[in-house]
């Protein structure tokens, strides 16, 4: 296969106007990843399956992630007059990146036998802008799974053919797999709780629980 | 009756019995489970009926595909919140005298899935369990240990007074209300009259 470098210059020709990044990861197994703009997910998708050179005709994974408001802390060096006296003093910068919903897709090509490209699109917010495009009508494998991040995730796929809930059930509000999901109180008591569990028994059994 | 002047007159060739002894003989040897599985636990369910357990040494071999048929419930595997009401939508089609065997962690308590929200903790919170056995599953035997306990309850079971079982008394519930699909939660999270939190005392 070839390298996501060359592979993203050829997606920037093929496709105009298409914002690609290359996602890093510092993990050991440093697989990267590209990271497409809604608009022109699809199209990007459509390329990546239909060139010559790549065919990925086979989505063997997709999942969602949940990227909650982010507190970023960076050390910036900057000139100060202290005492009279230019100093470089290094100071701490707080940046508050806003969260977003993100899915990904597994992209493997049975005909050229390469793989994986790991695919990832990001929605402009965790509240009310959440739509992607729906890639299940270029891999039908998609279908299942975009419904499962619908359902847990909130994601809202355009151009999914049968978008509804699938683990939870109809009436169900909530996006039990995000960060900020409370979980309804429904406690029972535990021979040995601790920390969190500890917290909610205390609240349960206000008397009798001394630990 | 008297136990020695039965084993007395046994001893002469009469036989002596009570109806009691006699339905209740016939109950606890034709114990008609309902076919049903819910996760793994299912698994050694099956196999507890199989040949190497043979679980119908104790009567108990035939699953029945249908609650109308089923004496027994055996709550085999993870309660999902979105199957509990269609468990408790089964035992109530199933006919008096029914009993139910909690079979593994999860049917019992919620099990490994306890913390988290898609579980119910207990299917003892919607519908009357007669056994639980814990186990993540529990072994054939632990089931097959599970049948005994409950032929002994049937055994003892009395046709009249104050400890008659449920499908005796006319005032007791056969039905017990299915609970509905909530915005967050099952309503209600549990049947008080069934279910009560237990109580801590250190």
């Amino acid at each position: 296969m070839e390298s996501l470098e060359q592979i993203k210059s050829r997606i920037e020709a093929a496709v105009p106007g298409a914002r690609i990044e290359i996602v890093p990861n510092d993990s050991p197994s440093g697989q990267r990843s590209l990271l497409v703009d809604r608009e022109h997910g699809f199209a990007v998708a459509k390329w990546l399956r239909d060139d010559p050179e790549l065919r990925f005709d086979y989505a063997s994974n997709v999942t969602g992630v949940d990227w909650p408001d982010a507190e970023l802390t960076e050390k910036v060096k900057v000139k100060k007059v202290v005492d009279g006296v230019e100093q470089e003093v290094e100071e701490v910068r707080k940046t508050v990146r806003p969260g977003y919903l993100e899915a990904v897709y597994h992209l493997y090509s049975m005909e050229r036998k390469h793989g994986p490209l790991v695919l990832r699109m990001r929605t402009a917010n965790r509240a009310d802008q959440v739509r992607l495009p729906s890639l299940t009508p270029l891999w039908r494998a998609a279908e299942l799974q975009e419904r499962e991040i619908y359902d847990l995730y909130g994601i809202v796929f355009d151009g999914h053919p049968d978008l509804r809930r699938i683990l939870m059930w109809d009436g169900f509000k909530d996006h039990p797999m995000r960060k900020d999901y409370v979980e309804p109180d429904d406690f029972e008591y535990e021979p040995t709780p601790h920390d969190e569990v500890l917290e909610r028994a205390r609240r349960h059994y206000p008397a009798g629980l001394k630990q | 009756m008297d136990e020695g002047l039965r084993s007395e007159l046994q001893k002469q060739g009469v036989f002596v019995t009570t109806l009691e002894e006699l339905y209740n003989w016939g109950r606890k040897n034709s114990i008609w489970p309902l076919g049903f599985g819910l996760a793994c636990c299912a698994i050694e369910m099956m196999a507890a009926s199989m040949a190497r357990w043979d679980l119908a040494r104790f009567g108990a071999e035939v699953f029945r595909p249908s609650p109308r048929q089923a004496d027994l419930m055996i709550v085999a595997g993870t309660v999902t919140k979105k199957m509990a009401p269609q468990v408790v939508r089964l035992y109530n089609q199933m006919s008096e005298p029914k009993y139910v065997i909690a079979m593994g962690a999860c049917a019992i308590s919620g099990g490994p899935f306890k913390q988290g929200y898609n579980v119910l903790k207990g299917i003892d919170r919607y519908i009357p369990v007669d056994v639980h056995i814990p186990g993540c599953p529990p072994r054939p035997e632990a089931l097959i240990h599970a049948f005994m306990t409950l032929q002994e309850k049937i055994d003892a079971q009395q046709l009249k007074g104050e400890g008659r079982p449920r499908h005796l008394d006319p005032d007791a519930p056969s039905e017990f209300p299915i609970p509905e699909y909530g915005e967050h939660d099952l309503e209600p999270p549990k049947n008080p009259e069934v279910w009560r939190p237990a109580v801590v005392v250190r």
